[in-house]
């Protein structure tokens, strides 16, 4: 089973508590979106699922075992992309099977594959600065989906893009999530992508951070069939995601007067 | 017009400059020697030295001809400084990601790389003698620290992402060092490895006036003992233009990694 467990997660930075019992409970391939106001600590949160960064108090754990270092099994995809620049990109999407010791005729026929599947066919050769933005994020997932990963730990990963390629890219991971269904993690400052991509939304407070609301939306696309909506301005156009997406807002932004009080 | 002009200059003018400065410069030399200011005993005329240079090129001094000494300088140059290189880059990309490593060395290598290059060369001569071995540790020491120091930086400061996207994907402590720091720190090393070329060519002539057999180094020596004014010239002139050679293609060899990294 692959869930991501927060058990009273703490997290001090010196003196400065940034994190405070975040209590969290991903189950085994659901996608929850972690939103919050900014500098809340949500990044923090899914380094500690990475094993980049660890609790001062509480525990994280990936399955049945608790987070010690990162590893293969929880891939991430940063919101700078991290691509190797000076690998191509067959060789950075090579680079973790590689590191799995996965037998190369495997990995030429896994990384084919991902590329198919992420329309990168045809740039195996090309270096990530030859790419646009988008298309270096797609790497960027490819990356990581390659590894077939326990879990998928997303950052900001839209956040570096255009309005245009944003929306782009979101439409083609709802996609993914559809043919090859995993857990996710998914930080973003963004609502709306929250609504759209996640299964549930947990909303985070301002700091100390802690999970103050979660808010299923699983239920409501399954009754509300947002599925059939190929394009997501359908779905946003949709009463239900306007009230969901309404209701987060009003929980961020009360955290943002608190903020200014 | 402003020190830092906002218009680039064009290459050509680049060059039409450089020459202008070389013109301007033997132009001195000539005044400061055609018009007897100073005798030709202390200073030769440059057409003498350009005659004595042009000389050398077919007749041989000290033993050899004067481009057999370059060679014979540059066979042992090259050898001291791919050695300084091939310990130097290792050790330094090794010393930036082993913290322990980094604090047993670097005390140690921050004492020695004070001492002059050419403070070695009686223990060169000792150790290794005055043919090849002697003045190879000599270029070693002049060329070995830009070397390390440049690596270290490089694995030092990669940026962290790159380090994290690593972990996360599973890399082992010899794959990060083999794919990520040393990748990373081609531009911080390519640049060492320039100043370590041309510290290296510094220390090479210096070994050479003490210690070899050969070697434009010793044929200045050799022009010394000879009171040939123009042969110890011709030398110097040897070495200059050896060593803008060899820097041309270093830094054409750096331009080029920063363009394949787009870095331009």
């Amino acid at each position: 089973m692959s869930t991501i467990t927060f058990e009273n997660v703490g997290r001090k930075f010196d003196s400065v508590v940034a994190l405070e019992k975040v209590n969290l409970h991903v189950r085994d391939k659901e996608f929850v979106a972690i939103v919050g106001p900014s500098g809340c600590g949500k990044t923090t949160c899914l380094r500690m699922a990475a094993g980049l960064d660890f609790p001062s108090s509480g525990t994280v754990r990936v399955g049945t075992r608790e987070v010690v270092a990162p590893g293969p099994d929880r891939a991430v995809v940063f919101q700078q992309f991290a691509l190797f620049p000076w690998k191509s990109v067959y060789d950075n999407i090579d680079f973790g099977l590689r590191n799995k010791g996965v037998p190369s005729a495997e990995r030429a026929h896994r990384i084919a594959a991902v590329l198919k599947v992420m329309n990168l066919e045809g740039y195996e050769r090309s270096f990530p600065h030859q790419l646009s933005g988008g298309m270096q994020q797609r790497v960027a997932i490819a990356r990581a989906y390659v590894l077939d990963p326990v879990v998928l730990l997303m950052d900001e990963p839209f956040g570096a893009l255009d309005a245009q390629t944003r929306v782009l890219m979101q439409e083609e991971l709802v996609r993914l999530a559809r043919v090859n269904p995993r857990t996710v993690l998914f930080i973003t400052h963004g609502v709306e992508e929250a609504v759209y991509l996640a299964d549930r939304v947990a909303i985070m407070t301002r700091r100390p951070g802690c999970i103050k609301e979660i808010i299923d939306v699983k239920s409501l696309r399954e009754a509300e069939h947002w599925n059939s909506l190929p394009r997501i301005e359908d779905v946003m156009d949709l009463e239900s995601f306007v009230h969901l997406r309404t209701m987060i807002w009003k929980s961020l932004r009360e955290e943002k007067v608190e903020e200014r009080n | 017009m402003s020190a830092r002009s906002s218009r680039r200059p064009s290459n050509l003018e680049i060059w039409a400059l450089g020459i202008g400065g070389l013109i301007v410069f033997f132009g001195l030399w000539a005044g400061l020697s055609g018009f007897g200011l100073v005798p030709p005993r202390f200073l030769p005329s440059p057409a003498a030295v350009a005659e004595r240079m042009f000389f050398l090129i077919d007749h041989p001094f000290a033993g050899a001809t004067l481009p057999q000494h370059v060679l014979s300088s540059l066979g042992r140059y090259g050898l001291g400084f791919l050695l300084a290189a091939a310990i130097g880059v290792p050790l330094g990309l090794f010393m930036g990601w082993y913290g322990l490593l980094d604090d047993i060395v670097s005390t140690v290598f921050n004492a020695l790389r004070f001492i002059a290059p050419i403070a070695w060369v009686p223990f060169a001569a000792l150790w290794f003698g005055t043919g090849v071995g002697g003045p190879i540790m000599v270029i070693f020491a002049g060329a070995f620290p830009p070397c390390l120091i440049n690596a270290y930086r490089g694995a030092k400061f990669v940026e962290p992402k790159f380090l994290e996207a690593a972990h996360t994907l599973g890399a082992g402590n010899l794959r990060i060092i083999v794919e990520v720091l040393l990748p990373a720190s081609i531009p911080s090393i390519v640049s060492g490895l320039r100043v370590g070329a041309g510290l290296g060519w510094q220390s090479l002539v210096g070994a050479e006036l003490i210690v070899a057999s050969s070697g434009v180094g010793y044929m200045m020596v050799q022009g010394q003992s000879a009171v040939s004014t123009p042969t110890v010239l011709s030398g110097m002139i040897a070495i200059g233009i050896v060593g803008y050679c060899v820097d041309l293609g270093l830094r054409e060899m750096e331009a080029f990694t920063r363009r394949r990294r787009g870095l331009v």
